[in-house]
């Protein structure tokens, strides 16, 4: 196919909806939302995506309706521009560049002439006046700061009725304080009391009346009144809520007050008759923001477990857009459902997600803990740390956790049994406190027969059990104890089923003990000190009788099960080691200085198949290997390991890069990830899409790979084009990260020689690390003999690498 | 500041009334409160909201409804009855039966016509009576239409021509010309509580359903409902914006504003929340520039509103008035003896002893316990106004409102006897003093007298009255202490604001007066002029910190052992100034005995002031030093007055 295929990372999807507050059409029929680099459109009756809007290059940062067009729409983002789209269509219309597009991080639009954006920094409110001209690409000229110093939080700045006169909020005064620049004397209205906690959260505006209703931390609602006198404003308090206020929103006639918070309660406050109030709990998670559709029948709320409720008059939830749920921090590891091949992850507090990797669609939410869960700050609530799916999915094991503090935690094991009718895991089985400390690791049996499934679950307190589905049970079979092993009081950290399930390695610290999962008899133990186990991995396939291991000493080894020996090891920093189920693949993720490396290689011969330098910043913390829906054809050797599956993997920035990303040449680079990502992702983001024109493989791949493959030829062109004016002006305009770009280049054109060079391979070999190694104290005989033998391994690609 | 070992005394278990009724004269700017157990007070809004006078009160007296007609003041009660107060001498002037029934409510037209001044009274059984306002009395005129169901509020329209009336379910617009009702409105099984009128016509009421109803007094028909609580709102008081007391201890406002800025369809709108009580609100006031309530928790409280006010300044600050501003505890200096004033009896206490040493900030062991010596009950059905106890400890008076009473006291067999023989001219007094050698009493009488009685072992002999020259006001508050001046020695330059105490020093014979404004003077009795001290102290001005304090001084005394030392308290501190020390700059910290304490020996000479304040003991009511140099301090937390108070009627809980 193509002789020069590159492997690239892209950001599959996942990304944020909830951001910004979402804007529904005057018709009531579309739900328009910013997601990361794209405004995606929803049907608010079929909850379905019916348009990407795509284009900006950074995060968006602002949707609005046109209101002179209501079938237009403004788009803003961080990359500087101000975008005009028919929704209806998904076109393009206009491209508005603003000229300081370098310093806008944060912006807001409001109205159709003036656009209110904050630049980086100042957190100034900038008037900019859209000019009218019906040209493609338009510079804004005309701009006059309005307010400086004003907050970072959109939800902080509301304009109220009339353009000449919006009520704004100023932070540099003390907490509490909006700002009425009436025609041009800018005066605050404070509102201070000692130890008070009312540090102003969110604003909204009174659409007829003139009313400023505020949102404090203490859960307070204010509503301001008469405050065009300097004194004699005054305000009624509103308090429901107990945690903070994140939203506020007016309904479009203002006889209602829509307020909401962590408690996950949107309230309706009648304008006026603030004792009466409408309440519609149990929305899932706390409301981050609330939008009304310009008749007023639907409300959105944005959760903040990236979802948008649409409501219908305040009574009933009529839908629900559910993106990537990204909690606190993903506990459990990236798994793949074996039947539904959909992503499995921590989702909302205490329940499981199912998300679809090929629709990028949350497809259901399984509920583990099955509790209520209580929305208070501070609480130690239930948490899935540990889930596992046996080969064909019949079964699904899990463990929660909780750890109040200074007590004891409380664990849970949960078996759970598909239900072929319901089409969904039914629980089994629940084993209360099936260890005294902390669960390490889990795994299934890779039972090859399919009928005698076995979990294995490792503990700190020292043991590690195997539960069994006994075969004679009379009233429905659940699982129950089998084996208990220790090791010499050691904790055991990871354990690891053979592919055939009949070897069961379990690392005790720097010890792999190997059983027979048949007889449970110690078959052998393998060692390599100084560092304790820190991941460990069976092959597959062909190289089954390999067990590879890391330990935190930077090494990785691979073990020959037959012989019982060494058979190769080098030194890396890996921090993650998976396996590809369907080839004989591993992957490893290194980390080297702020950036993370890929290497792909088979167990048996120690070197790469394929490497990958900076797939991203930060630490790669969970990845997956993906089975692609249909197998690829490509012959090339350092693509070919993408044959059969994708990699995912979320990396540490796991609060702001929710994205799973994929590895595959057949996916341009079509959005990046989200906000306040720091600069080297950005440069490291130009550098990947230089060599585009240059080596016309865009043009290649775009020809050649099939059409259902490919996203719209719409955004194609813009792309290529775009690609094409970029390259000129990204020389000049980013010159410090030339230098990056030079080394990107120079990757393209090596050969695979080369690539090879840049593997961190040469080390183990060279007589520098031996010597350390005969230095460390306590080496055993076999290990010698081991070190020798390592030795005598054929290390001509190194003599080539020295040639060259 | 000199070590002292303390007393520490708590076992005073005063309990101030709950407040009933309030009513405020803007003009003269006094606040006039009554008590459940019938006392009125007086507080000078003008003066620092300083208690001016107390009448105390009587069995069987409960107040219900206060009027200011000009600068006489009316009350009504549920015993039938209207009283007048003769406010010179601090009792009731007469008292006239308004025959019908318990009277619930009393209203007066807000403005004076000429000469008489209709009065209205509701009762009990359904009617309106109106009163002639005469120059010495009150005088019945007539009856409105007779309703069903008791009349529970009143007020009148400001044109003085029609009165609106609450009553149980519903609220009636009287004509005052002809007697007959004109409008009614009707609301459901409520009581209406309190009723407004303004002068647009609208009637503002409060009812027992915790609704605040907005009605059109021309068509009676309902405006506008504001559900303010789930339970009764007792107390309304009305300007341009209003105030509604609930009985969950909120105080909410309204005002009337217009929607949009330049607008002119204004509204009643609900702002404000104000939680100040933990029990029902009885009573409001809304003057100017605050919110006055009072209530079942016996706490005074002025709430400024922030947008009458300038922010950050004395006047913005809330006060909240718990004790009376005067004192309740007498010492005897020498025998060591407590003696508390309640309503109706008296408590004598002899102190505790200790011999133990410790450092300072230690708590002694007690060597013997204090013990209650004596509980004198009164008689007849006044309550006590005033006590004393000589600093012998060997003589104890106290008086009411009609009569008045000497015992003397035994102190080691603890017996009591009456002296029979009391001179004509004592009938009553307002203030009581014994001179430092017990053989003198003082007491200031009617008509601003002053009567001394010489006290001998059998009987006493009256030497002298004291009267005033002119018509000065009568030292109400202040107590005056020590020698016999036969003749009128000389008089103070008068100050504009009231003095909360004054003390006469024993050697020099300076007479130093505290007033309500927190200024302190300093005059020389022998020089018949301000002194060196004073004169320097007013040029330098007092520290702002001390100025800001919400609590007058009650007590001043010497410290015989240091002359130049002034010892005076308040509620939350006492302070001992020490005249030879230069007095604090603006700038300095005024409360800086901590910071003293941890400086070195040659530092703190630098760091001293005049000012040496010590809050260590809070809710004081009374400080003094006896004779062995110890110190007393009777305390009444606030707390334990919290927790002797009945159970609210409703308290708001968390989500409900």
């Amino acid at each position: 196919m193509v002789e020069h295929g590159d492997i690239r990372v892209v950001h599959r999807g996942g990304s944020k909806i909830n951001s910004r507050e979402p804007v529904v059409t005057n018709d009531s029929r579309f739900l328009l939302c910013a997601s990361g680099e794209r405004v995606k459109v929803f049907s608010t009756s079929t909850e379905e995506c019916v348009h990407d809007l795509r284009g900006h290059t950074d995060l968006v940062t602002g949707v609005l309706l046109r209101p002179t067009n209501h079938l237009q729409v403004y788009s803003c983002s961080v990359d500087g521009t101000v975008r005009l789209w028919d929704f209806t269509d998904g076109i393009l219309i206009k491209v508005q560049l603003d000229y300081c597009s370098v310093c806008v991080t944060c912006s807001w639009l409001m109205f159709d002439i003036v656009c209110m954006c904050v630049c980086a920094e100042l957190f100034q409110l900038v008037a900019v006046h859209l000019p009218q001209s019906g040209d493609q690409l338009v510079e804004a000229q005309e701009l006059s700061a309005v307010l400086s110093n004003v907050s970072s939080n959109p939800a902080a700045t509301g304009f109220g009725r009339g353009v000449r006169a919006p009520p704004l909020r100023s932070p540099n005064a003390p907490p509490g304080a909006i700002t009425y620049p009436k025609t041009d004397s800018p005066h605050l209205l404070t509102t201070q009391r000692k130890g008070g906690k009312n540090t102003l959260m969110c604003i909204a505006c009174h659409p007829k009346d003139d009313c400023i209703a505020t949102g404090h931390e203490d859960g307070k609602i204010r509503l301001w009144r008469n405050f065009n006198h300097k004194k004699e404003y005054t305000y009624t308090t509103l308090h429901w809520h107990h945690n903070a206020v994140s939203s506020l929103r007016f309904t479009p006639e203002g006889t209602n007050l829509l307020s909401g918070g962590l408690e996950s309660v949107l309230v309706q406050w009648r304008y006026n008759q603030e004792s009466e109030r409408d309440f519609l709990p149990r929305l899932g998670s706390a409301i981050t923001h609330i939008a009304v559709s310009p008749d007023g029948t639907l409300f959105c709320t944005s959760h903040s477990d990236n979802k948008i409720t649409i409501i219908q008059s305040c009574v009933k939830v009529s839908a629900v857009i559910q993106g990537l749920v990204n909690g606190e921090s993903v506990r459990t590891d990236l798994m793949v459902d074996p039947r539904s091949k959909s992503l499995v992850l921590n989702g909302k507090p205490g329940h499981l997600q199912f998300y679809s990797l090929q629709r990028d669609k949350l497809l259901y939410n399984l509920d583990i803990v099955q509790q209520e869960y209580i929305h208070e700050l501070g609480l130690q609530q239930f948490e899935v740390v540990k889930v596992a799916f046996d080969a064909p999915g019949n079964w699904m094991a899990t463990v929660e956790e909780r750890k109040p503090k200074a007590a004891e935690p409380e664990i849970n094991l949960k078996l759970w049994a598909f239900d072929e009718q319901t089409q969904s895991f039914v629980l089994n089985t629940t084993v209360s406190a099936p260890h005294e400390a902390q669960i390490t690791s889990m795994c299934f049996s890779q039972a090859a027969d399919g009928q005698t499934s076995m979990l294995v679950s490792a503990s700190e307190d020292g043991h590690f059990k195997a539960w069994q589905l006994p075969r004679s049970a009379y009233e429905g079979p659940s699982w129950s104890c089998d084996f208990v092993g220790d090791y010499r009081g050691l904790a055991p950290q990871c354990c690891c089923f053979s592919a055939d399930g009949s070897l069961l390695a379990v690392s005790f610290q720097e010890v792999v003990t190997v059983w027979s999962p048949a007889s449970w008899e110690l078959l052998t133990t393998l060692s390599q000190p100084p560092k304790a186990i820190r991941d460990l991995c069976f092959g597959r396939l062909g190289c089954s009788k390999y067990l590879m291991g890391t330990t935190a000493s930077n090494l990785l080894c691979c073990w020959n099960l037959l012989t019982c020996s060494l058979e190769w090891s080098t030194s890396m920093d890996v921090s993650l080691l998976l396996s590809d189920p369907l080839t004989e693949n591993m992957a490893a993720f290194c980390c080297q200085a702020e950036s993370t490396d890929l290497f792909v290689f088979k167990p048996s011969e120690p070197r790469p198949v394929a490497s990958l330098k900076a797939v991203c910043s930060g630490k790669v913390t969970r990845a997956v290997f993906a089975p692609r829906e249909e197998m690829l054809e490509s012959c090339e050797e350092s693509s070919q390991w993408l044959n059969r599956s994708q990699l995912y993997f979320l990396t540490q920035h796991m609060l702001f890069i929710d994205d799973s990303v994929a590895m595959t040449p057949f996916y341009l680079l079509l959005g990046k990830h989200r906000k306040q990502e720091n600069q080297d992702s950005l440069t490291r983001l130009s550098a990947e899409l230089m060599p585009l024109p240059r080596g016309s493989l865009a043009i290649k791949e775009l020809l050649q790979s099939p059409a259902h493959v490919l996203p719209s030829t719409s955004v194609l062109c813009s792309m290529f084009v775009e690609s094409l004016l970029v390259s000129v002006a990204d020389g000049s305009e980013e010159s410090k990260h030339a230098e990056e770009e030079m080394e990107s280049e120079k990757e393209e054109e090596d050969s695979e020689g080369e690539m090879e060079s840049r593997t961190p391979r040469p080390e183990p070999a060279s007589p520098g690390l031996q010597s350390a190694e005969s230095a460390a104290p306590a080496l055993t005989k076999a290990q010698l003999k081991e070190l020798r033998r390592v030795k005598k391994l054929d290390h001509g690609w190194l003599a080539d690498l020295l040639l060259s | 500041m000199g070590e002292f070992k303390v007393h520490r005394v708590r076992f005073f278990d005063y309990m101030p009334a709950a407040i009933r009724a309030m009513a405020f004269n803007r003009r003269t700017e006094r606040l006039a409160l009554a008590r459940a157990d019938g006392a009125l007070e007086i507080f000078n809004f003008a003066d620092n909201y300083f208690q001016e006078k107390v009448i105390p009160g009587q069995d069987g007296r409960a107040v219900e409804a206060l009027c200011w007609v000009g600068r006489r003041l009316f009350s009504a009660g549920l015993n039938g009855e209207i009283t007048e107060y003769d406010l010179e001498n601090l009792r009731p002037r007469y008292t006239v039966e308004a025959y019908g029934g318990p009277i619930w409510t009393i209203s007066a037209v807000a403005y004076s016509l000429s000469g008489c001044v209709p009065c209205q009274v509701g009762c009990e059984d359904g009617t309106v009576k109106m009163f002639e306002v005469l120059e010495d009395r009150i005088q019945f005129q007539r009856n409105l239409d007779r309703q069903k169901g008791r009349i529970i509020s009143l007020c009148w329209h400001p044109s003085a021509s029609l009165i609106a009336a609450g009553m149980m379910d519903m609220i009636r617009i009287f004509d005052v010309e002809t007697g007959k009702g004109v409008g009614a409105s009707k609301s459901k099984e409520v009581v209406v509580w309190s009723i407004a009128f303004l002068s647009d016509h609208t009637i503002i009421s409060g009812d027992s359903a915790g609704k605040v109803q907005i009605w059109d007094g021309l068509t009676g028909t309902l405006a506008r409902t504001h559900l303010v609580t789930k339970w009764d709102v007792l107390a309304l008081s009305d300007e341009s914006s209003l105030v509604a007391g609930t009985s969950e201890g909120t105080v909410v406002q309204f005002q009337f504003l217009s929607s949009t800025l330049d607008g002119q369809n204004k509204d009643w709108v609900r702002t404000r929340t104000f939680k100040n009580h933990s029990h029902d609100v009885r009573a409001l006031v809304h003057t100017e520039t605050a919110v006055v309530s009072g209530g079942m928790d016996t706490q005074l409280v002025v709430r400024p509103l922030l947008d009458k006010v300038e922010k950050n300044t004395q006047e913005s600050a809330m006060r909240k008035m718990a004790f009376p501003h005067r004192s309740l505890v007498c010492c005897a200096k020498k025998a060591g003896l407590l003696l508390f004033q309640f309503p109706d009896h008296l408590e004598l206490w002899r102190l505790g002893e200790s011999d133990g040493h410790g450092n300072p900030g230690d708590s002694l062991p007690v060597k013997r316990k204090p013990e209650k010596l004596i509980q004198l009950k009164r008689k007849g059905e006044d309550h006590i106004c005033c006590s004393a106890l000589s600093p012998c400890g060997g003589w104890l008076a106290y008086s009411t409102v009609t009569s008045f009473r000497l015992y003397r006291l035994q102190n080691n067999t603890i017996s009591i006897t009456k002296v029979s023989k009391l001179p004509k001219d004592l009938r009553s007094a307002h203030q009581l003093c014994f001179s430092t050698d017990s053989s003198r009493l003082f007491a200031s009488s009617i008509n601003s007298s002053v009567v001394v009685v010489a006290l001998n072992q059998p009987e006493c002999k009256y030497l002298h009255t004291l009267k005033p020259k002119s018509g000065e006001q009568q030292p109400t508050t202040a107590s005056v202490s020590l020698s016999v001046r036969l003749q009128l020695h000389c008089t103070v330059p008068v100050y504009g604001s009231c003095p909360t105490a004054i003390a006469i020093h024993p050697t020099s014979s300076n007479l130093v007066v505290v007033h309500a404004d927190q200024q302190i003077f300093e005059y020389s009795l022998v020089q018949k002029e301000y002194t060196e001290w004073s004169r320097r102290l007013q040029k330098q001005g007092l520290h702002s910190l001390w100025l800001e304090r919400d609590t007058p001084i009650t007590h001043v005394t010497f410290n015989p052992k240091h002359p130049a030392h002034i010892i005076l308290h308040d509620m939350f501190m006492f302070c001992v100034i020490d005249q030879s020390l230069p007095l604090p700059e603006a700038k300095t910290r005024l409360f800086n005995q901590m910071i003293l304490r941890s400086l070195p020996e040659p530092m703190r000479i630098l760091h001293r002031h005049a000012f040496k304040m010590c809050k260590t003991f809070q809710n004081l009511m009374c400080v003094r030093l006896l004779e062995d140099h110890s110190l007393v301090v009777v305390e009444r937390p606030l707390l334990d007055i919290m927790s002797q108070l009945p159970a609210p009627v409703r308290q708001k809980r968390f989500a409900t």
